[in-house]
């Protein structure tokens, strides 16, 4: 049996939840992002070496994995100062969130074939 | 014609009511027991009652008090939403034990007793509240005024009461401030229900105390600290909106009007 249960919280600690990971995910590639891009200053072949290992399946996935956090951290973002600043902000933030959700749904399937296109060319045959 | 149908539906109202009273339910209350006196660990105690649907938590918990294990320790005065007293965590969420139906809350399934979380335990279901009483205190929850004393009592308008209704709403019974994850990782944050009472008389048009309330609110500890994350607006038994207080305060302190 668990020591104790998880609080069951709703839509709002969920959201906040993600925003977290989120949050994380994104420092956690900004700092490997800025340590390959300063390679170029200390070898340009080096810098060639390191980003032709990005290119493959994995990787090109793990990529579509930053477009979904960066796009929930960005919409959760704006909800979240609306929350702050706009006085019916708390009122209406289960019915924003839903929102965040649906415009984070259909920029995620635009952004499907242009982000993994080379993936599903290498997969899938020309 | 329609008279004999209106009776007839009337009768089997009345029969499906008697049914129900009169088949009581088996419900396992699974509850969160802790003894310091017989084992460092907490762990949990299933019980199997027979209860009416339409019985609270706290009747269940009554029971198993009353019926079948007197060591049972929980805190309730009133049992009727006021005093504030059995906040508890019930499947999970913070409610008041006097305030839930077992037909509200799946009683086909156990139904798991658990104390509030981010207060230390004593026994069983009781926390020690002193931390959360403590940040009331803090917020200086009385009015302040300065000069004479008025001759007569000290007038408001309708609308000005109307500021600060919903917050003169609270009971005390840290459903709130025990549902912050915030609170449970920062004991020293105030809180949702202290600034909850804070808000309560900085948006008193008698009252002169706003400045220092909202310096002590300004602290590293205070309402910065809120993430909005809305488990105390869900938690909340008197269905106060704490988060929006909780925004307005900040509001307040960004723009210094209130």
């Amino acid at each position: 049996m668990p020591a104790g249960t998880l609080y069951r919280g709703r839509e709002g600690m969920w959201s906040w939840v993600a925003h977290r990971v989120t949050g994380v995910l994104i420092f956690f590639f900004l700092f490997v992002h800025v340590l390959d891009t300063a390679l170029v200053r200390v070898s340009p072949h080096d810098y060639d070496t390191v980003v032709a290992t990005y290119k493959n399946p994995v990787v090109n996935l793990m990529e579509y994995g930053l477009v979904a956090a960066i796009l929930f951290h960005a919409l959760n973002g704006l909800r979240v100062i609306a929350v702050d600043f706009w006085s019916k902000g708390p009122k209406y933030q289960r019915q924003m969130l839903w929102s965040v959700v649906g415009i984070w749904i259909v920029l995620m399937a635009g952004a499907f074939y242009p982000v993994l296109q080379n993936t599903l060319r290498t997969l899938f045959g020309s | 014609m329609s008279t004999a149908t209106v009776e007839n539906n009337h009768s089997a109202a009345l029969d499906t009511a008697e049914n129900a009273a009169s088949h009581l339910i088996t419900i396992t209350l699974r509850v969160r027991r802790f003894n310091p006196e017989i084992a460092a660990e907490a762990s949990w105690v299933d019980y199997q009652l027979q209860m009416d649907p339409k019985e609270r938590i706290l009747d269940a918990l009554h029971k198993v008090k009353w019926e079948i294990d007197g060591t049972l320790t929980f805190r309730r005065s009133c049992a009727h939403g006021i005093c504030g007293s059995d906040a508890m965590r019930i499947n999970g969420r913070n409610r008041l034990a006097c305030k839930t139906l077992l037909k509200d809350i799946n009683p086909g399934k156990p139904i798991t007793v658990e104390p509030i979380k981010g207060l230390t335990v004593l026994k069983d279901l009781v926390v020690d509240m002193e931390p959360f009483f403590q940040a009331y205190r803090d917020v200086m929850p009385f009015l302040i005024t300065k000069g004479n004393e008025p001759m007569r009592e000290r007038l408001q308008s309708a609308q000005d009461r109307e500021r600060f209704d919903d917050t003169t709403k609270c009971i005390l019974c840290a459903a709130c401030t025990s549902s912050c994850p915030v609170f449970w990782n920062d004991g020293q944050y105030f809180g949702p229900a202290a600034i909850v009472n804070a808000h309560r008389f900085i948006f008193d048009s008698r009252d002169e105390g706003a400045e220092q309330r909202l310096e002590i609110l300004n602290d590293r500890e205070g309402v910065w600290r809120c993430r909005t994350t809305f488990n105390c607006t869900d938690a909340c038994p008197r269905g106060i909106e704490v988060t929006k207080a909780i925004q307005e305060v900040k509001r307040a302190l960004i723009t210094r009007r209130i």
